[in-house]
């Protein structure tokens, strides 16, 4: 409706979405930054995490094309959000990822090995290293958003108990449109929990473009319907991503309740290694994507302040194909689990109806060839 | 109450007994929480967490907003923290939001996991029609749950049973579906003893001795099995009756037991008949017991059918008198001499 302009009519809310971008796809400032991103480290930090984390994607993808690992999401053009949750969040709090977080994964402490396993069909890819703050951190989430909801009843339990930690889920912009998100933000103000809901908006799901996902003009404000802040940020910005997210953090902490943050990214690579983008989606528009890659940026501004040098470099490319490197051997290393695995942890104990199933498993012995 | 060394005993209606287990034991484990749909100040739809709001507060008895997805999805974060959650779904109809959750997440943390996570979770829910309720109020749904792995299903059938089972559901570190019999709900009272002792989980109750049939039953239809029974002992029939109670894990073993010495068997369900929990029994019975029977093993059932509306909700529940259809078919195959 328009604006009507008579005594039967007032306005009882409005809203504002703001985007918030701190490094252009140049690498060039376009403000002032945060005091913790002035400090070189912080950027060398992130740059380091997603530099690691891409050579990882690619090397996990060429595995899954020689058949030594199964179906795979890629996260190619996406390693800046990744990377910022990783730092923005404190070892106490609870990650509560979907699938293409890996970078804040690492830097929580699950071993790129671990995501290996997950993706090459062994549940111990979820089991994450006891002491490493990813150790109370969930798992990746495959059926799309029905994690997010979660995140509810982990920020009540840490609010119960009056613990100051922090709930970051994060979902994908097809998740967005799914009731299990939309209960979950339309909820979490009531009880003003500390959760930061992350929607990692890289454009498509599947095959189905952002514009078809829903009729809003944002997904940031699916907040507001919540009473919560929303807002976007470029995603590609690892600048800018860190601080949006610290700050709804920080709000979290301080017992002002949950925000929404949407971050504007690209999925440079197709849905997973079984989909084909090329059937649904122009080469011109993944080119130009490419344009605002976030390691390209970082890596821009690094070196024309100055705060890294082709030796950096270097070390860094030739340390991260050694690391993968080990991971995928640790991986492949790794000798399948016994086959009473499928019932030891079903139950705490399990029950004795059962007990036969178990038996007959352990007696059919180890995965031959045939299987 | 426990803690003074003394018990009391009270007269109890089923949902009476619901209600004491859930004070006893938030009373007894601060980490017990209880969340749902109107069960704060309004004290449940059926009046079972009345009182909690006042004796423990609206931290741990939330009233959550009017969406059945986040109620289990609530109930499953709150868990994976350590504390132990009941969550209660108004009507039976309802629940079935709430299957993806359970299915996709609630039974499958601990095992995704490896044991690093888990989900000591219950959803409690009246099961089954007979009380003129409106549509969607009234449908049975302890197959759809059974059927799953990681999960337990428990339908109680009498006052100190709900009270004993539902202790023992908080308790368990596992998702548990305590799936109420909405028709038994206020039907009779029983003497409940508030000890504090939960009951087995894996146990069927063989809850009547005889030697000539077992009639197996759970929830709601138990209280028309336990009249078919006494009609029949009139006629010099002895039935033996069993209470699953804990239909997943199923304890075929007592109904195998018992089966050994009656010869005849019996089952009792309200739900649909295809591929029922009955239907899961009897191939029990079918695998292991049939050389031991005189006659095929009869299931009562309601129908395939949607739940129908009030008016006819009748025609579905099967009553005293299709028990005893089946038991006298039983007994023209195989005569008691
Ligand atoms: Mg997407």
């Amino acid at each position: 409706m328009n604006a009507p302009n008579d005594t039967a009519h007032r306005k009882v809310a409005s809203f504002e979405i703001f985007h918030t971008q701190y490094l252009d796809p140049e690498g060039r400032p376009t403000a002032e930054w945060p005091v913790w991103a002035q400090k070189p480290e912080s950027l060398r930090e992130l740059y380091r995490l997603m530099v690691r984390t891409r050579v990882f994607d690619k090397k996990a993808v060429s595995l899954q094309r020689t058949g030594q690992l199964g179906t795979y999401a890629a996260c190619l053009g996406q390693e800046a959000i990744g990377a910022a949750i990783g730092h923005a969040l404190a070892a106490d709090d609870v990650f509560m990822p979907a699938y293409r977080e890996y970078a804040a994964q690492f830097a929580r402490g699950v071993p790129m090995k671990d995501v290996l396993l997950y993706w090459g069909g062994d549940e111990r890819g979820m089991v994450y290293p006891e002491g490493t703050p990813a150790y109370h951190d969930f798992p990746l989430s495959v059926p799309i958003g029905t994690h997010v909801p979660h995140s509810i009843g982990v920020a009540y339990a840490f609010k119960l108990r009056g613990e100051k930690r922090v709930v970051l889920v994060s979902c994908g912009d097809g998740a967005s449109s799914k009731g299990d998100f939309l209960e979950a933000v339309s909820s979490a103000k009531v009880w003003d929990l500390p959760i930061v809901f992350l929607v990692n908006n890289n454009q498509w799901a599947i095959s189905l473009p952002r514009q078809k996902q829903t009729g809003a003009q944002t997904l940031a404000q699916k907040a507001i319907a919540g009473g919560m802040p929303g807002e976007q940020v470029d995603g590609n910005d690892a600048v800018a991503t860190r601080e949006v997210l610290s700050q709804a953090i920080a709000r979290a902490r301080n017992g002002e309740g949950p925000s929404l943050v949407e971050a504007i990214t690209y999925r440079l690579h197709d849905h997973t290694t079984a989909d084909d983008a090329r059937r649904y989606r122009p080469d011109e528009e993944v080119q130009a994507a490419w344009g605002n890659c976030p390691i390209k940026r970082t890596k821009a501004y690094l070196q024309r302040s100055g705060h890294w040098s082709d030796a950096d470099e270097q070390r860094l490319l030739a340390e991260a194909a050694a690391e993968v490197e080990a991971q995928v051997q640790a991986f492949l290393d790794t000798e399948p689990e016994p086959p009473a695995a499928i019932f030891d942890t079903l139950y705490e104990s399990l029950p004795k109806s059962l007990v036969w199933q178990r038996e007959e498993v352990i007696a059919a012995g180890p995965i031959g060839e045939d299987h | 109450m426990a803690e003074s060394g003394k018990t009391a005993t009270k007269n109890l209606a089923l949902i009476e007994a619901i209600n004491l287990a859930l004070h006893s034991e938030m009373g007894r484990d601060e980490d017990v929480v209880v969340l749902g749909e109107d069960i704060g100040k309004n004290g449940g739809v059926f009046r079972a967490t009345v009182g909690l709001l006042d004796a423990y507060g609206e931290g741990r008895v939330i009233d959550t907003p009017l969406a059945e997805t986040l109620v289990a999805a609530m109930a499953i974060g709150l868990s994976t923290q350590g504390l132990r959650p009941v969550a209660e779904i108004q009507f039976s109809g309802f629940l079935y939001p709430c299957v993806d959750q359970v299915v996709n997440h609630a039974t499958r943390y601990r095992n995704r996991t490896r044991g690093r996570m888990s989900c000591p979770l219950v959803i409690r829910a009246p099961n089954g029609g007979g009380i003129h309720a409106p549509e969607h109020h009234s449908e049975s749904l302890e197959t759809t749950f059974a059927h799953m792995p990681g999960l337990r299903v428990v339908c109680p059938s009498s006052p100190a049973r709900a009270y004993g089972l539902l202790l023992a559901a908080i308790r368990d570190p596992d998702p548990v579906i305590f799936l109420e019999p909405t028709r038994c709900y206020r039907l009779f009272k029983q003497s409940v003893e508030d000890n504090g002792e939960a009951l087995p989980l894996d146990t069927c109750f063989v809850e009547r001795e005889g030697s000539d049939i077992t009639l197996v039953s759970w929830g709601a239809m138990m209280h028309d099995t336990r009249r078919a029974a006494d009609l029949l002992a009139e006629e010099g029939i002895a039935a033996e009756v069993i209470d699953v109670a804990t239909l997943k894990p199923l304890d075929l073993e007592t109904i195998l037991t018992s089966v050994a010495k009656t010869g005849r068997c019996v089952i009792a369900q309200e739900s649909a008949r295809a591929g029922g929990w009955g239907s899961e029994i009897a191939a029990g019975l079918a695998e292991h017991g049939l050389l031991s029977l005189f006659a095929p093993v009869m299931r009562v059932s309601g129908y395939d059918t949607i739940m129908p509306l009030a008016r006819m909700e009748k025609l579905f529940i099967p009553g005293v008198e299709r028990i005893l259809k089946e038991v006298r078919k039983v007994f023209e195959i195989a005569p008691k001499n």
